[in-house]
């Protein structure tokens, strides 16, 4: 049952149908809405949703991030997965 | 008053009362036991007002409530203005009067969301609850309505003593009413509720039996449905973050257009809150007195005001400061460290003796006894 919901880095993730992710110009600042929620993103957690694009798979986007922050793939894989993980659950994040 | 470091933020949801009418009749409804008339409803035009002054001032979501919204014929054109204006847009609905027209109507005007009541997993008792013969169908029905609309539904199962036994059958009922997301709300006690509390609350025995299965639940069906829970603050150590805070995150317009910090604080007598007839809801915010008055940490009394929780936590509910002690100003009683901690262990008294017969919300002066105007359950 849980086995579609699982991400790795074969996982190509889309935002769910009524998440919206965007830039609020009040707070100068991203915001993540869907049902029952309201995220505000930190400065990592925007970097990779900026990716989320219903192409890229996680581990691409391990890698574009890896590019971008200088910052070994390993260092940066944990913590991008357990993030995509939690926004799936959350059904915020779909595949 | 010392001036407090930080700026005041910009809200983030706007809870939308449209109106106080409703079909149903529960006897937790979060309306005030002063219900307002149709009449004295803000119209069509102040309503799209208010929603483009909450975008302009930083809202990002809007809550359309009541009472029942759908009673508001123009419903559908006020989600519509939210929407253009930028705000994402929940209805908050017993599902009592939706049909596929104005299903279709909500949808098109850009709707996010759906947020559908349930009183119980059994129809009569649910019918009993909600004080309406027929409600129970009308709900899946509406549950379906969101479905076919390919909106997303939340079920909110409001439970308490008298139903917590069928928590089981409430999950399974979600799943199959296809909801994303489940909210297992033990009720809160304000105004109705509080009315009702010795025929709600439940026992701690009840309490943790509940949240052992809404746990199982939540490993079980992680990926399927989203299980949110709220506990209620009878058998707490430590108080909720009442509305992230008072006048922090949070506003409420009621149907006459009074604005609040949140949807109970027409109970705090004593106090005076601004009308959008008179200022922008920017004013309001900013500057109202209401809203400064419990804003961040100055107004604190001991021992919030030297607790390593007090931003966490805010000093919990000012309502239930209030409804408990007759004093807003104080730590709310939820708090084991309040010295009014007390009040709840003898409101705990009350779920060892039989439960009272319900007292329905309804406008007349006269409350009635449930036993006179409802059809027994079948
Ligand atoms: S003393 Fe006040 S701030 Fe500290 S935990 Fe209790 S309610 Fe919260």
């Amino acid at each position: 049952m849980t086995g579609s919901t699982k991400v790795d880095g074969g996982s190509v993730l889309r935002f769910a149908a009524h998440a919206r992710f965007r830039f609020d110009e009040t707070r100068q600042a991203w915001v993540v809405l869907a049902p029952e929620r309201l995220l505000l993103p930190d400065e990592q957690a925007v970097a990779v949703l900026k990716l989320i694009d219903g192409v890229r798979d996680a581990d691409a986007i391990i890698d574009q991030l890896g590019r971008e922050y200088q910052a070994p793939r390993e260092v940066i894989a944990g913590d991008v997965l357990t993030m995509l993980q939690d926004l799936v659950d959350k059904k915020v994040l779909r595949q | 008053m010392i001036a407090t470091s930080t700026a005041v933020e910009p809200p983030l949801a706007l809870l939308a009362e449209l109106t106080h009418r409703c079909p149903l009749r529960c006897p937790y409804c979060s309306n005030p036991l002063a219900l307002e008339r149709a009449g004295t409803e803000l119209d069509t035009a102040a309503w799209r007002r208010v929603l483009s002054e909450a975008a302009a001032l930083g809202v990002l979501q809007v809550h359309f409530s009541g009472g029942e919204p759908l009673a508001r014929r123009d419903l559908a054109s006020l989600v519509a203005h939210a929407a253009q204006a930028g705000l994402y847009g929940n209805l908050i609905t017993s599902g009592i009067g939706l049909d596929a027209a104005r299903m279709a109507a909500l949808a098109g005007a850009g709707l996010e969301h759906v947020q559908l009541s349930l009183q119980d997993s059994d129809p009569g008792q649910g019918d009993r609850v909600a004080g309406l013969a027929g409600a129970q169908a009308q709900k899946y029905r509406a549950a379906q309505l969101v479905r076919d609309a390919g909106l997303p539904l939340t079920v909110n199962a409001v439970v308490h003593r008298q139903n917590l036994g069928r928590l089981q059958d409430m999950i399974e009922l979600a799943l199959q009413l296809g909801a994303d997301r489940l909210e297992i709300a033990h009720v809160q006690y304000y105004g109705w509720a509080l009315k009702n509390r010795a025929a709600l609350l439940p026992s701690r025995e009840q309490l943790a039996q509940a949240t052992t299965l809404v746990e199982a639940a939540r490993v079980r069906l992680k990926g399927v449905m989203v299980i949110d829970y709220v506990v209620p603050d009878y058998y707490a150590r430590r108080p909720k973050a009442c509305m992230g805070g008072w006048g922090r995150r949070f506003l409420n317009v009621i149907p006459s257009g009074t604005v609040l910090p949140c949807h109970a604080a027409e109970t705090l007598s004593g106090m005076r809150f601004p009308n959008v007839g008179a200022a922008s809801l920017a004013e309001i915010w900013h500057n109202d007195p209401a809203f400064a008055r419990f804003r961040g940490t100055d107004w604190m009394p001991d021992p919030c005001r030297g607790c390593e929780r007090r931003e966490i936590d805010w000093g919990g509910c000012r309502c239930q400061a209030f409804a408990l002690t007759g004093d807003a100003a104080r730590t709310d009683p939820a708090c084991a460290l309040s010295p009014d901690h007390e009040l709840l262990a003898a409101a705990r008294t009350e779920t060892a003796l039989p439960a009272p017969e319900f007292v329905y919300r309804q406008h007349s002066a006269v409350v009635r006894r449930a036993s006179e105007h409802v059809s027994p359950a079948p």
